[in-house]
């Protein structure tokens, strides 16, 4: 008697919870997609730029392919078209790119607790971690009836996707393009901008942002374009350990 | 090409393997199985913020205040989003206008 209750009320249960779970991912997909739509003109353009560049250093399309699905960061990857042209240096290449990539552990850091319980995702969502899926996943407020987990999923799966096909169009017909793509490549500031005048509303003091910028100018005038990264995110980590008592004594407050 | 393809293959996987360390190091550093220290959590708070102020410079690494153009249509360019974006407050419409605007001076104007 008591075992058919039970079945009875599980079963239509469990086939609702399935149901629920597919939906879900379907809801967050939806959800994910319109923050992703600047990125799909940008990593598009800039993939394809990234192709016709390979095509031009004599590579066959599989390689831009190859490179984007696997390092998926766009800076780095035309570094290491140059670094295929040069003598062979695998400790150079390592350390090269350890140090051009050297602002993903801040991502990782900042990304700890947000991506916290979300189960196998994360480790796709870690390898993932690019700067435009990072300026999305760690500034925008996810509705709550959006799955985060899968929310942050999507923007990182649709980035990756779009750079890789961006690569791929780029490889195989770089040298067909014709329209006159100059100055396309600003959709990405665009993008770092907006997300930066975002965030600067939503948050209720401005110490942190405002250090972002300033040192980073700071660190660009002194070393230069090529250099300026690592000084300036040592400037930033410094400046905002020292000042840590401080500004943990204003968000009390403003809370 | 003077490398042979094992060659390339071997510096392509250096550049994942680096760029992987830097990716998943925060993660093996600071499991979530165990609770994060809390100077990395303070971090974690306020990084975002200055980390996307940095990646705003990042785009204007290469923009020479010598060349022809002086910087001027990166400059117009980001002050079109910023007006566009306090104006509609709609993200595709500041980002679609200041890159068209951007294109146009660039292409049209500045040349």
């Amino acid at each position: 008697m008591n075992d058919t209750k039970e079945s009875f009320h599980t079963n239509p249960l469990r086939i609702y919870n399935h149901m629920n779970k597919r939906n879900q991912i379907w809801v967050a997909f939806r959800a994910a997609f319109p923050y992703t739509v600047p990125i799909l003109a940008g990593f598009v353009f800039l993939g394809i730029a990234y192709g016709i560049f390979m095509n031009s250093l004599g590579f066959s399309a599989i390689y831009p392919i190859l490179m984007s699905l696997f390092i998926f960061a766009g800076s780095m990857e035309f570094v290491a078209a140059t670094l295929l042209l040069i003598t062979f240096g695998p400790i150079n290449a390592l350390v090269l790119t350890l140090m051009v990539n050297a602002r993903h552990l801040f991502y990782g850091i900042s990304m700890l607790d947000k991506y916290r319980g979300i189960g196998k995702k994360k480790l796709y969502m870690i390898y993932g971690l690019c700067d435009e899926s990072f300026a999305i996943n760690s500034t925008v407020n996810i509705p709550n009836f959006v799955d985060k987990g899968w929310f942050m999923f999507f923007v990182t799966l649709l980035n990756h996707f779009y750079w890789v096909i961006g690569s791929a169009i780029g490889g195989i017909f770089g040298s067909y393009v014709k329209f006159n793509t100059e100055g396309l490549e600003f959709v990405m500031t665009s993008l770092f901008v907006v997300i930066f005048i975002e965030q600067w509303m939503k948050e209720k003091k401005h110490h942190s942002a405002v250090l972002g910028l300033g040192l980073s100018t700071i660190s660009l005038l002194i070393f230069g374009g090529t250099h300026f990264i690592i000084p300036a995110m040592i400037a930033i980590l410094g400046v905002l350990i020292l000042l840590r008592k401080q500004l943990e004594k204003v968000e009390v407050s403003a809370t | 090409m003077t490398m042979s393809l094992t060659q390339q293959i071997i510096t392509i996987a250096m550049v994942v393997l680096g760029t992987m360390l830097t990716r998943f190091l925060p993660f093996i550093v600071f499991p979530s199985g165990k609770p994060t220290p809390k100077y990395v959590q303070y971090l974690g708070k306020v990084l975002p913020s200055a980390v996307i102020g940095l990646l705003v410079i990042y785009c204007f690494k290469d923009v020479s205040l010598l060349s022809a153009s002086r910087g001027i249509p990166e400059f117009l360019g980001v002050v079109v989003v910023a007006f566009l974006h306090y104006w509609r407050k709609n993200m595709l419409i500041s980002i679609a206008g200041g890159t068209i605007v951007y294109m146009i001076l660039v292409q049209v104007v500045f040349l």
